[in-house]
């Protein structure tokens, strides 16, 4: 059994003006192996925390979330992350951001090298290896953060807005990457994103969630991600079901944001 | 070679001058021609406009060489090198007949008669004015009344021509004529005929137009600095026995006598009187000191008849037509060609005053930097940058502590009953650890510029290797932040060269304090530049290190190091920028190498070429470690501003 499980997890900061707030309450979900989850909601709804905490990167005031059954303590490598801004170190070139992780490990250099032109040919960087990172435009590096955190081989992968920065035709080309590797590495994989098309797209499920505090408001088993494998793209966001659940999330978002200003003061 | 050029620097000038305003002209034409097809001037402010050029920069340098040539009148010496000697003479004429035109209304408005009767008739007025406010016996006030009246009548009297001297008025007129005869003289072109070959000779000796310093050569060498010197011998004669005349008439000498003995006897008196309070006496003693100054001014007889002088003064006003008259070009040149400032004449010498004297001439500067860049030559006997050949073993030696050979078992030789002392293991390892034994030697830097280089470099490497590792940690930890923080801000804002006078008496003189001095203000640098660089890595690399699996010491070198690299060779490039200046202030509060030193002793000097040279030489190695700075950081972070 190698699933994510959130068991009633509670997050809660205090701001520098001594309110607490209650970033994330009783969120408790599982994840099997090979599924592909979207988490979606208006700004401010500890989507991000709750990617934080997967990670590792932070520690839940209570509750516990496991992967395979141990329990996430801190970062590591069994889960891969791919940021917004594609944290590449901008010292290094393509290859050495690529086989970052396995350097650190201190794996075979032959092997690696290998490994690296194998992971470049997956996200189309071919040839690139000897390139400094900062020549490079957002699409590419974003392929190349993708490509240095699968090449760890992680159980899990955990994407924060990953797309969120690119314009919208290289973004269409990387949801098309994302699923393909997807397909073809079985991976579980973890995306938040503030795109409801994306989320429609990127999401065999989907959760959204909704702001103070913030919790599970709905789940959603979409096909979208599995039509996406074999269709075009601009065809799945034609049929009826895509665009009636996009309008049902769009209106359930536009409410709690309403709620958050205010109450409809339009 | 170098003499040769020194010998030939009047032509080279010139030529090089040519040259500046050839391509200073030239390159303008080419900037203007740029301009003009350039597009980029239909938008105003657009930054292309300001990327320059090599023309302006031709332009430019052309320009301020021209301006240095000019201001410093080494322009004026390559092209008339006698000009300096010739306006000797002239400054000498000049010196000769000031004592003598300061009588007369030429310089100034008034003649000096005048000036003398409105000053002295307003302070006797001032006394008398005063008698009331004075603490006087009232017999003594009017008593002092009556003198000033007669002190005033001494004074006027002098004006009036009625007592002057018959013998006075001759003698004005034999000044006048002399002065008259000296201008028909300066008029004659053989005047004053051809130098003796003693004169000649003495002229040939004497060094050139700044040949040894500053100093320009003081006897005439050309035919119109023979007619002015000539001229400035005559009429400081002529000056001399002007000035020694006096009005001094039997009707003055009748007065001032009078006068004298009536003060002793008001004095005597005054004296005798036992029934004054001392305030009186006081104020008695006072009138009467107040009374025999004004007496000793009047009695001068410095004062004329209104228009006794009058054959002199135009005598002078046709003598100072002549002079400036046969200046002829030379007039000019000085005027266009050495501006801000002249030459002016001493006693025995001449020299530059005004620009042309703390401006050096280039080709001079030029000329002081290559003798004192000669190895042989040198500044206070140590060169510029030369080598010397160092043992190596005393190198070794100087890395390896002496106690090495205490720690070798046994004792050192003890002589023997012959006197012989016979070296053992433990001898011989301290002859190693010291250095005393024979060994090859290797050629090493040495001199002024070397001592002030490594100086900075060995300041800067303890600065760096300990700095850097404290700002990481500084950046990382909470403890390491508020326990050094502190520490490092105390010591930080001290100006360096507050610190100077306290390091340099712990630490000597010598190297040691300067390399400490420069080393704790690279250090603060150090410190607050890689703190600034650890704590500015962005939180999303370093968790992407983490779940790639890098452990915190992997974290450290891979990721937070190399992001904290750009703000470490700023560092860097600020600590050297500033190590330079604290350096040079250091060396020349103390030490006895350095190019700090050699400008200080310079300054003591007064000599401006050293003093130049020195500051070339510093701007140009300033200059020189910013561009190694630049392309390290260029080289090594080509990702700054990009990422």
């Amino acid at each position: 059994m190698s699933d994510l499980v959130s068991d009633n997890l509670n997050m809660q900061f205090t701001t520098p003006s001594g309110l607490v707030v209650h970033a994330l309450k009783d969120v408790s979900f599982t994840l099997k192996k090979g599924e592909l989850l979207s988490v979606l909601g208006p700004s401010g709804c500890g989507k991000t925390t709750l990617l934080n905490i997967v990670a590792g990167f932070l520690n839940p005031t209570s509750g516990s979330v496991e992967l395979d059954g141990k329990e996430i303590q801190g970062p590591g490598v069994d889960r891969g992350m791919v940021f917004q801004q594609g944290a590449l170190f901008e010292w290094l070139t393509v290859a050495q951001n690529v086989d970052f992780g396995l350097r650190m490990k201190g794996a075979d250099p032959t092997e690696t090298a290998k490994k690296v032109d194998e992971w470049l040919e997956i996200v189309g960087l071919a040839g690139f290896g000897d390139t400094p990172t900062y020549q490079l435009s957002g699409g590419m590096q974003q392929r190349i953060a993708l490509a240095r955190c699968l090449i760890n081989d992680p159980d899990l992968i955990l994407m924060d807005e990953p797309l969120g920065a690119l314009d919208a035709l290289t973004r269409e080309k990387m949801q098309s990457l994302v699923l393909k590797i997807w397909k073809e590495t079985g991976k579980t994989i973890m995306i938040i994103t503030h795109s409801v098309e994306e989320a429609l797209m990127l999401g065999e499920r989907l959760f959204v969630m909704a702001p103070r505090p913030g919790r599970l408001h709905k789940e959603y088993r979409l096909p979208f991600a599995e039509m996406g494998l074999t269709q075009d793209p601009r065809d799945i966001k034609k049929t009826q079901h895509f665009s009636e659940t996009r309008e049902e999330i769009l209106s359930m978002i536009w409410d709690m944001e309403e709620e958050i200003m205010g109450g409809g003061s339009l | 070679m170098s003499e040769f050029l020194f010998e030939q620097r009047n032509t080279i000038v010139a030529f090089l001058i040519i040259g500046l305003i050839i391509s200073l002209a030239l390159s303008i034409v080419k900037g203007r021609r740029v301009m003009a097809t350039e597009r980029t001037d239909l938008v105003f402010g657009n930054p292309a406009k300001a990327l320059g050029g090599w023309y302006w920069i031709i332009t430019g340098m052309s320009f301020v060489m021209l301006i240095w040539f000019y201001f410093s009148w080494d322009a004026a010496r390559a092209y008339n090198p006698k000009a300096a000697n010739e306006l000797c003479q002239v400054a000498k004429v000049e010196s000769a007949i000031k004592p003598m035109r300061s009588q007369f209304p030429l310089d100034k408005q008034n003649l000096r008669g005048t000036d003398l009767i409105a000053r002295d008739s307003a302070q006797l007025e001032r006394i008398n004015n005063n008698l009331k406010t004075m603490a006087l016996k009232h017999s003594v006030e009017v008593e002092a009344a009556a003198i000033l009246t007669s002190l005033h009548s001494a004074l006027v009297d002098q004006a009036n021509p009625v007592y002057i001297k018959t013998s006075l008025a001759t003698e004005f007129k034999t000044i006048a004529e002399r002065i008259d005869r000296l201008t028909a003289n300066f008029n004659d072109p053989d005047f004053p005929g051809p130098p003796t070959v003693s004169q000649q000779a003495a002229a040939d000796a004497q060094p050139g137009w700044g040949d040894t310093g500053k100093e320009i050569p003081v006897l005439a060498t050309t035919p119109l600095g023979y007619r002015y010197a000539a001229v400035a011998a005559e009429i400081r004669l002529i000056a001399k026995d002007f000035v020694k005349l006096r009005n001094t008439s039997p009707h003055l000498l009748a007065q001032v006598a009078d006068i004298n003995s009536r003060i002793k006897d008001a004095k005597a008196r005054s004296k005798e009187d036992l029934n004054l309070s001392i305030e009186e006496q006081e104020a008695h003693t006072k009138l009467y000191s107040q009374l025999n100054k004004m007496l000793k001014r009047i009695d001068d007889g410095a004062i004329y008849p209104p228009n006794s002088l009058d054959e002199i003064q135009s005598s002078l006003v046709a003598f100072d037509k002549t002079h400036i008259a046969q200046q002829g070009g030379l007039r000019a040149f000085d005027a266009w060609m050495m501006p801000g400032g002249r030459i002016m004449a001493g006693n025995s010498a001449c020299s530059e005053q005004g620009s042309g004297r703390w401006l050096p001439k280039p080709s001079d500067t030029l000329g002081t930097l290559m003798r004192i860049a000669d190895p042989d030559i040198g500044f206070k006997d140590i060169p510029l940058l030369w080598y010397r050949w160092q043992p190596v073993g005393g190198m070794i030696a100087f890395l390896l502590p002496d106690w090495i050979a205490e720690l070798v078992p046994g004792d050192y030789p003890r002589h023997t009953q012959n006197g012989e002392i016979k070296s053992n293991f433990k001898s011989n390892v301290q002859d190693f650890v010291t250095g005393n034994y024979d060994s090859f030697s290797i050629p090493v830097p040495m001199g002024h510029m070397w001592d002030s280089i490594i100086r900075v470099v060995i300041g800067l490497f303890f600065g760096i290797i300990l700095g850097v590792p404290l700002g990481l940690f500084m950046g990382l930890s909470r403890f390491a932040k508020g326990f050094f923080d502190p520490m490092v801000e105390l010591y930080r804002p001290v100006p360096p060269l507050a610190w100077a006078p306290l390091i340099l008496t712990i630490f000597g003189i010598q190297d040691d304090g300067k390399i400490f001095l420069l080393f704790m203000v690279a250090f603060a640098i150090m410190v607050i530049s890689a703190r600034t660089g650890a704590t500015g890595t962005q939180l999303s690399k370093i968790h992407a290190a983490h779940s790639l699996g890098a452990s915190h010491r992997q974290i450290l070198r891979r990721v937070i190091l190399p992001n904290s690299l750009p703000e470490i060779l700023t560092g860097i490039r600020i600590s050297i920028g500033v190590c330079w200046g604290t350096l040079v202030a250091a060396e020349m509060l103390a030490g006895t190498t350095g190019i700090g030193f050699v400008e200080n002793v310079a300054r003591k000097q007064s000599d401006y070429e050293v003093i130049w040279v020195t500051i070339i030489i510093l701007g140009v190695l300033g200059l020189l470690f910013d561009l190694i700075m630049r392309a390290v950081i260029t080289r090594t972070i080509p990702w700054r501003g990009k990422g």
